[in-house]
This record gives structure tokens, sequence and C-alpha cells, in this order.
């Protein structure tokens, strides 16, 4: 059943043991000798989620809630409870989670452990902003109750921490009011990277949610063609709430032959997307739809075929954003590897809690890349390089090949984070970045 | 109407996913179960999964002494038991059983007499309020004794020959009895087991108990593939099936 989790990019490797979860109140299931990494919903991309020398340990069966104040708007819940299932409690009452990745598949503890961000960060920041405590289960045997107030260090390290500094068994989330599931969406086609800055300038101010979707093979001499999709929620009271929430229509059962998605379908399917969105009238949508478009084809991953495939997100600083994606871009095409989705967001200027949280102001650029071997390899090396240069980082959760020096020179904290990380937890990224450098 | 729901061996982990999907109606629960701590984070998790109500009871239902006051609490707390849910239960080791009486008297008490003694009082109850379903979990196991289980198969091939009387009797009032035989489930009864295909999910087992429980039916193999499975196993002949080594 589970017993070799994965990552969701599917890349081939080691096959990992698991320990399943049942209660919070039990022990950790401890060995002398190895290693352990909590494992939610696989939704990491890279082996920040990955274990194979030692055990992970799997949390989807802590999935209780424990309290739901509909007054406060808050939540408590185990940290293998998902997303979706905080959505479908808290919905019909009018409220939601503030902060919410691309799938709501993913666990409240993958969500802090990564704090993850959404199309929204301009506004409100990451998930662990919103994160009023948690309590962390030490290997040896100690629950911490953590707050910005009591045990603050282990607070911040565990946001953002990639599950190295012990085990989070349940956490409270502050929530903010909806009166509609729906959101009010406007997308607006763009030919170049400076008017994606214009209009996320623009657009940051009036709608709570931007982001952009590119077509990664239009890309020329700094020209290119994108959507530009903004969105709010709508005010009124309108019924909505408590409406059928939508569940995935279509599946692909298994994994595809690698060359489903070869140059020339991912050509056209760039092409068409870009020609169906370039209307730019105002449609009313589910915010599941509007915020979850992927959510809708479970098991997308097994397009890329058996070799799994490589995601790369980072950002740039926020002087130099255009130039430092441009100049990405500008390798990626040169390469003649192609990205299926291709993605640009404005983040804003709230500042992450985690020690090692991802996000900083300035523009972050993801792109998906069938795992062709050395030179998909070669070229992501490259881009970390370009990346490194201009001040900016990679995204730990959808990494498989940062080296060490990039790591280091993107999150110089590590060197604090490594006083929080629990002695009996480790992982595959953990080994690769920082657990290769000697302090 | 909301339903009222009395489950026995509420931290079970097939129980509790049969439970939220009532919960989801806005049902109401008595939950019975040994471990008061996680007892309680069953409730609390039906709770805010849309429960009206959902009251806890710490028991031991090794001591049958208590269960009499514990079916007329629970009845008394719900007004009617629509669906009572008896899911308690261990894999007792079979070679222990088989080396120490004391081991083998407590899995038939746990898995056997323990269970047809809560049938058997929350019965007059049933019979009374002429309707309701009482649900209660076997297993294939009971189906053929096999050389590494049949303790535990004994307990609930007994448990099964129970309810088909059971079902006989409450039947002419308009009770409905369920007999569920799940094949291997994913739950910390069966940690230590290596998982394969045949494998199912306590979530894919609620989902055939509440169906069967609409369509009222009297036993269910889940997931369904185990009844062509076992009416092969049952088939063979005894010769046969010793050789096999299951």
């Amino acid at each position: 059943m589970r017993d070799s989790p994965i990552s969701w990019g599917r890349l081939p490797g080691a096959r990992q043991a698991s320990a399943t979860l049942w209660a919070r109140t039990d022990p950790l299931p401890l060995h002398a000798g190895t290693t352990v990494l909590p494992y939610g919903q696989g939704r990491s991309y890279g082996d920040s989620c990955l274990n194979p020398d030692g055990l992970v340990l799997a949390t989807h069966r802590l999935n209780r809630f424990i309290a739901f104040d509909p007054v406060a708007g808050t939540i408590s819940c185990e940290s293998g409870t998902t997303l979706a299932e905080i959505v479908d409690v808290c919905l019909p009452k009018g409220w939601f989670l503030p902060v919410v990745p691309g799938t709501q598949y993913v666990s409240v503890g993958g969500a802090i452990a990564n704090d993850v961000h959404g199309k929204n960060h301009h506004r409100v920041g990451t998930f662990g902003s919103h994160v009023v405590k948690f309590e962390l289960l030490r290997s040896n045997g100690e629950r911490l109750i953590c707050t910005e107030d009591d045990n603050p260090g282990w607070f911040h390290a565990t946001i953002g921490g990639l599950g190295l500094t012990g085990l989070i068994t349940w956490a409270q989330i502050k929530l903010r009011r909806v009166n509609s599931a729906l959101v009010e969406v406007q997308d607006v086609p763009f030919v170049s990277l400076e008017k994606f800055a214009t209009l996320s300038e623009e657009s940051d101010r009036d709608f709570e949610y931007t982001v952009a979707w590119f077509d990664c093979y239009s890309y020329r001499d700094g020209g290119l063609r994108g959507i530009f999709s903004r969105a709010r929620h709508l005010d009124e009271v309108d019924g909505t709430l408590s409406g059928t929430r939508p569940y995935p229509v279509f599946s692909v059962p298994l994994d595809m032959p690698a060359w489903t998605l070869n140059r020339t379908i991912m050509r056209l399917f760039n092409a068409g997307y870009h020609a169906a969105k370039r209307r730019r009238d105002i449609r009313r949508v589910r915010l599941e739809s509007f915020l979850f478009p992927l959510d809708a084809f479970r098991n997308w991953n097994r397009l890329y075929g058996r070799m799994g495939f490589m995601q790369l997100q980072c950002v740039f600083p926020q002087a130099t954003g255009v130039q430092g994606a441009s100049e990405l871009l500008q390798t990626i095409a040169r390469s003649r590897e192609g990205s299926f989705l291709a993605v640009l967001k404005r983040f804003g200027a709230r500042s992450s809690p985690g020690l090692l949280s991802f996000p900083m102001p300035g523009i972050t650029v993801a792109l998906d890349f069938q795992n062709r071997g050395p030179s998909t390899r070669a070229l992501l090396g490259d881009c970390q390089d370009l990346v490194t240069s201009y001040g900016g980082r990679i995204y730990p959760a959808k990494d498989a090949c940062m080296t060490a020096s990039t790591f280091d020179a993107a999150y110089p904290a590590w060197r604090e984070l490594v006083r929080y990380i629990d002695p009996h937890f480790s992982s595959s990224f953990w080994r690769r970045t920082a657990g290769s450098i000697s302090t | 109407m909301p339903r009222n729901v009395l489950v026995f061996g509420a931290t079970s982990a097939i129980a509790h996913a049969i439970g939220r999907r009532y919960a989801k109606e806005g049902a109401n629960f008595v939950l019975v179960a040994r471990d008061a701590a996680k007892l309680d984070a069953n409730a609390a998790d039906l709770s805010v999964r849309g429960a009206a109500k959902a009251i806890a009871f710490v028991a031991d239902l090794n001591d049958v002494s208590t269960h009499h006051d514990l079916i007329s609490r629970a009845a008394s707390e719900l007004g009617s038991l629509d669906i009572v849910l008896i899911a308690h239960g261990t894999l007792p080791d079979q070679a222990r059983c088989e080396n120490d009486v004391g081991e083998l008297r407590l899995a038939i008490d746990t898995n056997l007499f323990s269970v047809i003694s809560l049938a058997m009082i929350a019965a007059p109850q049933m019979e009374k309020q002429r309707h309701g379903s009482l649900v209660v979990l076997g297993s294939v196991a009971g189906d053929r004794g096999k050389r590494s289980n049949y303790v535990y198969g004994a307990a609930k091939a007994g448990v099964a020959v129970f309810l088909d009387g059971l079902r006989a009797r409450l039947g002419a009032h308009g009770v409905h009895v369920l007999t569920v035989k799940p094949g291997f489930v994913d739950t910390p009864m069966t940690a230590a087991f290596k998982k394969g295909l045949l494998w199912a999910t306590p979530e894919q087992v609620a989902t055939a108990v509440c169906g069967a429980v609409q369509r009222h039916r009297s036993e269910i193999y889940t997931p369904w593939f185990w009844r062509p499975i076992m009416f092969v196993i049952r088939a063979l002949p005894g010769a046969i099936l010793r050789r096999l080594n299951l």
C-alpha cells in the first residue's frame, strides 16, 4: 500500500520503508541507528520528503480534527489532515484557509514544514504566518507546545524546517472569513516580463490572488506570451458556501510513456491554452477551480512517464527580478528543454516566519521539466548558478538537484537550524545539501 | 432525521471511518472504547466533522457485567438506537494461544463472548423500537479454519453463526442485522503485516458497510472480491486446504 512512498516528481530512486502513525498520543517508532522523517501526502517534488536510508513516518492517519471555533475562526487538527479536509469542514461555515498552495491535497504538517505560499502571498505572506501553535514531538519523547511566545526558537525553526526538527503532531491555524465560495476572475494577456511586472504592480493592490501562466516555448528576445490571472473573493452572501465541492474528475491511472509530453504536444497545449484564455472578461468560478486547477486531474504527475520530472521554482530579488527571470528563460530556450507548465508570481514584502522559508520580495518562476537524465540535471545546474548569481534562491520543496554550495549561499540560516534538528531525523535533501558541508 | 449511532470499539480504524460517514450527515453518537485519550480524540474529530453529539464512554468490554448499563445509558442519551456497531476486537497471537490457556481465554472473550453479549443485550431494546441496524465486524477468517489463526477464526465463526440466529429472531421485528466480513485491512491491528494488492483501507470498508446498512444486506464481504475467494476456500476439500499452509 504505502510500503515505499515516493515524492511527487516520481524520480527513480531508492525504495524506502514506512511506518504509519495512527494516534498523536503514541510514541515515535524509533529504531537505534536509523533516522526518521515525517511524510504526509508526498506532494514535495524532489527528495525533501524522502529518507531511503531510514524510515518515513507516514502521517496520513493522523487526520483527526481537534476543535473548530466558528466564532474566532480557528481550527485545530492533527498534522496529517489535508487542507481539502479543512476546507470541507470550514467553507460551509464561512471560513477558508488564509493561504493555500496550488493543491489542496497537502497535509497541514507539510504546509508548515515547507512554509508554503499561495497566489495571495503579496497580501498575507506564507502559510506559517497563520499558524497559531503546534505540538512538536521529539525523539526523546519530549512534547513542545510552540507559539510565537512559547518555545519561539522551535516555532521558527519548525516552520519551513523541512520536517527535521521533530514530528508536528497537531497544529492550530487561523482562518479567514468568506461570504461566498465564488471568486471573480479576470485573465489579462501580456507579451513580456516587463508587462508582467507592471500588471503585478497594478493588480496586487486590488486583487487578493494574482498569478501568471506563460508559454515557455514562446520566449524570444524578451518577448513571450502569457496570461495574467487575478481574482478576488466575492463579498456578497450568495448561498454558495454550502454547495458541493468539486472532486477530481480525471485520473491518470498509470505511468504514461515518456513521449506523451513530447515537444509538439507541449507546444500545442501551450498555444491552445493561450488561445482559450485570451479573453479579458470577468468570470465567476468556484474558488477551487481557480486555486487548485490541477486537482481536477488525479495523479497528473504520471503524465511525465517512468522517469518522472523535476520542478524548478526559484525567486529573484525585487530589484533585478525581471532581468533575472529573463536570463533564466534564455538559458532554458537555449537548452531546448521545455516546460509543460510555467508560472510567474510576484512575492510581497511580508516576511516569512520560518528560518528557512523560501519566499522573499521579488519574482518567482516555477517550471516543470521531464526528467531526461543528465541533460535535465545539467540545465537545472545552470539555472541554479544563475539564480545564485542574482542573489535569489531555489525552493527546497520542489528541488532534487541543488548543490550544497547553492543551498549554503541561499539559506545561510541553516546553520542556526542545525541547533534545532532532532538527532534522529534526517532526509535525502538534507544529507545532499547542508549535511555534506562540514561545520 | 439525524441518526443515533452507538459504537463499541470506537477507536478501531474501521469504526472511526464508518463514524465519519455518519458524522457528515449530522448523526448523534455514543462511542465506547477502552483508551480514554484515543476515544476523546475520535469523539472530537466526529464533532468537528458534523456530528450533532459525540458522547464518550470509557469501558473495557471484556468486563461483560458493564454491558447492560452501557447499553441502557446509551439508549437514554440517544433516545433510539438506529445503528449499533460492534467493532472492537484483537488479533490474538496464535502461538501464544496454543501454549497459554489464559491468552486463549482472553482471545475468545474479546472476539466472541463480549461481542455476542453486547448483541444479546442490545437485542430487546431494538426489538422494542422495531427498527434499526445491528452491525457487527466479523472476518473472512471465520469462514474456514486455517493453521495461522484458527483461534481468531473460531471466534469470528462463532460471531457469524450467532448473528445468523439473531437475524432470524430480530428480522420479525423489523430490525436489520449485518455481518461484515472484511479481508485484509490496513489498520493498527495489522500494523505488523506486509501490505500488498489484496489490502483495503478502512474507508473502503466503511463505504461498503454504509451501503449495506442502507440496503439492509445480511452479510457482506469487503472488498467484494473476498466473496469469490472465500467461496473457493470454503469449497476446498480439507486435505487440500491443509497442504496450502495458509
